[in-house]
């Protein structure tokens, strides 16, 4: 099993050179730090930034200059500022070639659920919506079952919908797998010490095993 | 030249009227206008329709108004480091619509710009869409959004000149731009309000004509959310 750290190293490496690359909040945010030295590449932020740097030391912390998750930031050498229609206008019109995000719920037709929780969480979509929308590629970090056991990968999400037949990849604590255009979960990919059989059972949508899984 | 420059915040929001639509300018609680939400405070003014990607959190920015139920309906993306908001939403005391960030940040562009409505992919097949025209261009889904406008906008900048002229820093730009655009009366407060000519006009980001009254702003907190660092 991998934890929150370990799905997001995973992630890292899905990452190439030349990427721009929007991070969503939680485990992506994590990817920043596993990112390849040599690898070019730059980090949107959607509230209107180019080119996120690490976090600031105490001594450069700037009320000016946040994350989406409303983090402090730096910029770096060639960052870019502008302003949310700007930040959109760049999501929407394809220009971002990765995003990562979290996901409560994702069905075999790479639908995808995370804003709402009728009821109880009412947080709301932020620059979700938009994201899903539009991105050329798109991988999930999120838990393969709730607390409870209860799977996430589903033949169709319970929770309001985010968007529809959206995501491409998903890398869980358990295993990456992709969903496939026609429907169902490819398993790529086992996490360590997690068996085939483990994934078929935490795995309520069409899950698609074809050879043997490293 | 009409005079731009007022007093103060209470001066300038002094003729913000019950039942007004506002938008405030800000992502979180970086770029937002201090000085003014704290004199519609002290105004009182009630049953505002706020346009605010963010709520504020709980005793500071909108969250504040929010406090004192002068906000009767919240146009918004996301809100979720607002307890007292989620309790008054979930309770039904407050009214209130999300809506994808693009699709706001468009909304308010498409405001101040003239175009009645857009379409965008945002949303398709989601909550957001409901009772929305869907139309399809070039084999993908696309949902049709309306502009919006506002009363009054209340921005933030970090310079600006007496002829409102608005230079932002950082990202604390956001929304400050388009909800310039699209209030009827907007209203800019500035870090440094600097004499006309000042400022480089290759770098202005909102140009003068979008701003109705400007004003030193003081006392700036400019919390933070979150401040995250590195042990160097």
């Amino acid at each position: 099993m991998l934890d929150k750290v370990g799905i997001a190293k995973r992630i890292a490496r899905e990452v190439k050179d030349g990427m721009y690359i929007n991070l969503g909040i939680g485990i992506p945010t994590l990817v920043a730090n596993y990112i390849p030295a040599n690898l070019n590449v730059v980090l949107q932020s959607e509230n209107g930034l180019l080119g996120i740097g690490p976090f600031p030391t105490e001594d450069k912390v700037d009320p000016d200059l946040i994350n989406a998750g409303k983090q402090t930031i730096t910029m770096l050498p060639g960052s870019a500022l502008f302003s949310s229609a700007e930040s959109f206008a760049m999501i929407r019109g394809g220009h971002i070639d990765l995003t990562i995000l979290g996901a409560m719920e994702v069905s075999e037709q790479g639908d995808i659920a995370n804003w709402k929780v009728p009821g109880k969480m009412v947080k709301g979509m932020g620059g979700a919506m938009d994201l899903v929308a539009s991105a050329n590629h798109i991988i999930v970090a999120m838990q393969h079952c709730s607390k409870d056991g209860t799977s996430k990968l589903l033949k169709e999400c319970t929770l309001p919908i985010t968007g529809l037949r959206c995501v491409k990849r998903i890398v869980t604590d358990m295993a990456v797998l992709d969903v496939l255009p026609s429907g169902g979960f490819k398993l790529l990919e086992r996490a360590p010490g997690v068996s085939v059989e483990q994934i078929k059972n935490a795995t309520a949508g069409k899950l698609i095993i074809e050879g043997d899984i490293p | 030249m009409i005079n731009k420059v007022v007093r103060d915040a209470d001066e300038a929001v002094k003729d913000i009227f019950d039942n007004a639509v506002v938008m405030v300018g800000g992502f979180g609680l970086s770029g937002i206008p201090e000085n003014c939400l704290d004199a519609l405070l002290r105004n009182g003014v009630k049953g505002l329709t706020c346009i605010s990607n963010n709520a504020g959190v709980d005793d500071f920015g909108i969250g504040r108004l929010l406090k004192t139920r002068q906000v009767k309906k919240m146009i918004s993306s996301y809100v979720g480091e607002n307890e007292e908001f989620e309790r008054q939403l979930l309770s039904g005391e407050l009214e209130v619509e999300l809506i994808p960030q693009g699709t706001l940040a468009e909304r308010c562009r498409a405001g101040g710009a003239g175009i009645p409505a857009f379409y965008t992919p945002a949303g398709v097949g989601t909550e957001v869409a409901q009772g929305k025209e869907v139309r399809e261009f070039n084999g993908k889904l696309y949902l049709m959004e309306h502009w919006l406008r506002a009363d009054f906008s209340l921005v933030k900048a970090w310079k600006g000149d007496t002829t409102g002229n608005l230079i932002y820093r950082g990202t604390s730009r956001n929304f400050n731009p388009m909800m310039a655009a699209a209030g009827r009366i907007t209203i800019a407060e500035v870090e440094e309000l600097v004499p006309i000519g000042e400022l480089d006009p290759n770098n202005i980001h909102t140009p003068g004509i979008y701003v109705q009254r400007i004003f030193q702003g003081k006392n700036y907190e400019k919390r933070i959310e979150h401040r995250t660092v590195t042990k160097s």
